[in-house]
């Protein structure tokens, strides 16, 4: 199959990709999870590979408005293995993945609702034996079965891997965002409906889940007359960290110093 | 020789005329269905043309005269023609009636040839260029065949060869006037036209005043959601109903409407005028190679071509348009407004930008944004829909939960989250309650109207958004709604009504705030302060002057206020958009300037030091431009500083309880 140089090669890649209820953060409306779909906007981007949609939970009007969210990023059936409320799904996510056997697995880092503890990726990758990534902020290319891909680092480092399929990946807001969903085809994707044997999370049902709460912050307090100053501690980051400041150098001191920064950083070679 | 050869020449004429309208009415009939009264339509033509539409013509006075002279006489003259030279009526009465005739068509043909030496850069070129000499190659034609009938000359004067010159000028004449007019030439205007007329689908543009007036008539009009069939808005050609087709084909290429659009004269990639002429070119599998107007700026003619079952707009790559061209307009309605053909560019445009975002997924910069938060958070902005009344904490706003009813349903609209326009509102809320309106808020039961998420083409958004409004609405009783937000005043007023049930009926009366502080000043129920500020003009909002008819109440109260109105060249119906409708802001399309320093423009050469807007949207787009600019205050604004603080304050203390009094005493400082 020809490809242009930019599109990754994943000409018959069988991608599966997780996803699950989001939930808005303001008004704890259920919506497509911003990281899942990232995650299936990954998914899409690999031009010529077969993506294929799954959600473990319930099958109720609440969450199908929330899972059509997915498909109207253009995507025509997802999966829904149907499990009771509070179900671990775990056993029932690993079992459909041993069965439809993709190359690569995509989710989101953690979910917006439930435990959403970031852990499931890991269970999963260990009950299979799959390699697990974090991080993915794109595929590069898949060739005879190993796929290159680059891994976010904080503070905007990235980081070439090269990982055996089948492997797990999870993206966060590193990722490129996710297309708009579009209603018309949010309303003609299907569902497969699969129910399935739940395991209740014994741990979870023990849990009081209440809505998160900021933690009110330490203000610093600038006893300075001048707005400016007080403007500019209250809008100053807060970890000054590394860094270097360069006062009176020459300009070829000061390329270099950026040079060598950026050498450091990998951005350079 | 001639008594032979006219008959056949006007009848082949004709035949090949009706030969062609079928063909033309098949090509209309590619759209889809969409029913009509077809004898009642056809019988409305004579009226809708000589009255409503020649109202539109008129505004241009020369065209207007010019067109009378030329189309009176061309009917009349055509009529005559076939009596008198096609079926051989030797009557000479009829003979000079049609000598008149031609006479008049001729000198219309004049002006008409005069208009377009040089043409002005709107009017296309191309085969109109010809139109003139063709006007006058028939009208001359017919005069000189028609000398002999009524016995001015005599039947064979001037032989073999003037009658074989004569016979030429009348088939070029006929070639034109009856060929042409159904097989595409200029002249189609005409047919297409008188049948748009009759098959409008707005009728409603021909109620009575006959001014055709677009306000009349203004709402999108809704999908139908509930049916998983409903096509998602236009996605090629004849996916239009066929009637708009019809219309799309009635374009006469007069460009008045590219003259009126700001986007165009902002240089942003949208004519009105090309738009319409591509819708035609798709309808006819064709390029845009043979049109002869101005461009869409920046575009070159030629490139982009369609047909009536491709895309209109791809996923990728080129075809009839481009999808910046569909979102650089501020659905201002102007060139609707103006059109004389009565062509509705806009709801053309929404059809195709629904399409865009229902099917595509594919609303420019920040729209996917906008609309997902009216999804999640029910205002564009994506604030926390529990802080909407968090601005008028001070005001303690009587609430409709708490009420019940009241006479006025304020409707707030989103610039609850807006600083600049939290002052507006104060200033309508302390007018209000200087005149003692009985009146109460929604509150956090408010949502955004769906203006916006309709005009972005998310049809879907605005349902949901207007149907739980309605619903929220239901619960209380007013007998009327009064908002600051001319876009919100249009949806309710002119969209909500096709979204109500029986049980939730959405017919609301609605007013915008300039027209009910008009009321309550025609009541006596304000009293001002005279008027010390400068000179001041004003910019009406087009979602209240063109969308909905409304010119002259603003007016009224800037007037009552003391204030003499320096009207800006382009005011009232021609009023320029001020950029913000449409969500023109929000997808944001390059152009060479900004629309909103274009008005800010028209406002500095009237030398007035204050604009006076009636719209949020108007406000924020014209404060964004760079001073030194006149003032903007809102008509709520400039009533507000103008009360006198003491008469029904006064009034308020002497029968309300204490702590309205003292509410009273706190806003004056405020
Ligand atoms: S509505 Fe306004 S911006 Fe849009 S095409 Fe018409 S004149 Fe231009
Ligand atoms: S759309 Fe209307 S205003 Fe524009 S060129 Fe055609 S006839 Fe004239």
């Amino acid at each position: 199959m020809p490809l242009d140089a930019q599109s990754s090669n994943a000409a018959g890649l069988n991608v599966a990709v997780l996803v699950s209820i989001g939930r808005h953060p303001l008004t704890a409306r259920t919506r497509r999870a911003d990281q899942d779909a990232r995650a299936v906007e990954m998914a899409l981007s690999l031009k010529g590979a077969s993506v294929n949609l799954m959600h473990a939970g319930q099958h109720d009007s609440d969450h199908e408005e929330a899972i059509r969210g997915y498909l109207g990023m253009g995507i025509e059936e997802v999966r829904l293995l149907e499990q009771m409320p509070e179900a671990d799904v775990v056993p029932v996510l690993t079992d459909a993945l041993r069965a439809s056997s993709p190359q690569l697995v995509l989710t989101g880092t953690r979910a917006e609702t439930g435990e959403g503890s970031g852990i499931l990726p890991y269970l999963l990758a260990e009950a299979l034996g799959w390699p697990v990534i974090n991080g993915l902020a794109a595929v590069e290319k898949v060739e005879k079965g190993v796929a290159t891909v680059l891994q976010a680092l904080p503070r905007g480092k990235r980081r070439r891997l090269r990982v055996r399929l089948p492997a797990i990946a999870t993206v966060d807001t590193s990722a490129p965002s996710a297309r708009q969903s579009a209603f018309g085809p949010a309303r003609r994707g299907e569902f497969d409906v699969q129910p399935h044997a739940s395991e209740a999370d014994a741990a979870l049902t023990q849990w009081q889940i209440q809505p998160a709460r900021k933690r009110p912050k330490r203000l610093k307090v600038i006893k300075s007359s001048s707005a400016r100053d007080r403007f500019k501690a209250a809008a100053a980051k807060s970890d000054g960290g590394g860094g270097q400041l360069l006062n009176d150098v020459t300009p070829e001191q000061g390329a270099e110093a950026i040079f060598k920064l950026l050498r450091e950083e990998g951005v350079l070679r | 020789m001639l008594d032979i050869l006219l008959p056949i020449l006007l009848f082949s004429a004709l035949a090949l005329a009706v030969i062609g309208a079928v063909r033309r009415v098949r090509l209309w009939r590619q759209g889809r269905p969409s029913p009509v009264p077809v004898i009642k339509g056809l019988m409305q033509v004579p009226r809708r043309y000589l009255v409503d539409l020649h109202h539109i013509v008129d505004r241009d006075k020369y065209i207007s005269r010019t067109h009378v002279a030329t189309a009176g006489g061309f009917v009349l003259a055509a009529l005559l023609a076939i009596v008198v030279h096609g079926f051989g009526l030797d009557s000479a009465i009829l003979a000079w009636v049609l000598l008149a005739a031609t006479v008049s068509m001729f000198v219309g043909a004049l002006f008409v040839a005069k208009r377009r030496n040089p043409p002005p850069s709107r009017l296309s070129k191309g085969p109109w260029m010809r139109l003139p000499k063709s006007l006058m190659a028939f009208s001359v034609g017919m005069f000189m065949v028609t000398l002999p009938t009524a016995g001015v000359l005599p039947a064979d004067a001037g032989g073999w060869l003037i009658a074989l010159v004569l016979a030429a000028v009348v088939t070029w004449g006929l070639g034109e006037m009856f060929f042409g007019m159904t097989w595409g030439g200029p002249m189609k205007h005409a047919f297409a036209g008188a049948l748009h007329l009759a098959f409008h689908r707005r009728p409603e543009r021909f109620s009575s005043p006959h001014n055709a007036s677009a306000a009349r008539s203004s709402g999108l009009k809704a999908l139908d959601l509930d049916n998983p069939d409903t096509p998602l808005g236009v996605e090629k050609p004849a996916d239009f109903t066929w009637n708009q087709l019809l219309g799309f084909d009635a374009c006469v290429q007069c460009g008045r409407c590219e003259a009126m659009c700001p986007a165009f004269a902002a240089g942003q990639p949208l004519n009105p005028k090309k738009l319409i002429q591509d819708m035609i070119v798709g309808m006819r599998n064709s390029t845009d190679a043979d049109y002869y107007g101005s461009p869409y700026p920046g575009k070159p003619i030629g490139e982009h071509g369609g047909s009536p079952n491709g895309p209109i707009v791809p996923r990728e790559g080129r075809a009839l348009v481009d999808a910046e061209t569909l979102w650089s307009c501020t659905t201002c309605r102007a060139c609707v407004e103006e059109c004389p053909m009565m062509i509705e560019h806009v709801d053309a445009i929404v059809d195709m930008r629904r399409f865009l975002t229902l099917e595509h997924g594919n609303t420019p910069n920040k729209g996917a944004e906008v609309l997902d938060n009216l999804i999640a958070t029910d205002n564009p902005g994506g604030f926390d829909p529990d802080s909407r009344l968090n601005w008028a904490a001070d005001l303690n706003l009587p609430l409709m939960a708490d009420k019940g009813e009241a006479d006025v349903l304020l409707w707030l609209g989103d610039g609850v989250f807006d600083m600049r326009n939290q002052r507006t509102l104060r200033a309508l809320v302390k007018v209000l309650r200087a005149a003692e309106v009985d009146f109460a808020v929604l509150g956090n039961e408010e949502r955004d109207s769906g203006d916006v998420a309709r005009r972005l083409g998310d049809e879907a958004t605005f349902q949901t958004l207007a149907r739980r409004n309605i619903r929220a609405m239901s619960q209380y009783r007013f007998s009327r709604i009064v908002t600051c937000d001319p876009h919100s005043f249009h949806v309710l007023k002119n969209e909500y009504g096709e979204l109500g049930t029986a049980e939730m009926p959405s017919d609301y009366e609605v007013y915008h705030h300039s027209t009910y502080i008009n009321e309550l000043v025609k009541a006596g129920s304000l009293t001002f302060k005279e008027w010390k500020g400068g000179s001041v003009t004003y910019h009406d909002p087009c979602y209240l002057g063109r969308y909905n008819g409304e010119y002259e109440a603003p007016r009224d109260v800037l007037r009552a206020l003391g204030i003499e109105v320096q009207e800006m060249a382009r005011s009232g119906y021609r009023s320029r958009c001020c950029g913000g409708g449409g969500g023109a802001p929000i997808t944001d399309i390059p152009g060479k300037q900004r629309i909103p320093d274009m008005r800010m423009g028209d406002v500095r050469e009237t030398g007035a030091e204050t604009v006076a807007v009636g719209c949020p949207q108007c406000t924020a787009m014209l404060e964004g431009v760079v001073e030194p600019r006149a003032d903007i205050k809102d008509i709520a604004e400039l009533v507000a500083d103008a009360l006198v603080a003491g008469s029904s304050a006064e009034k308020g203390a002497s029968n309300k309880e204490a702590s309205q009094t003292q509410r009273n005493v706190e806003e004056v400082t405020s």
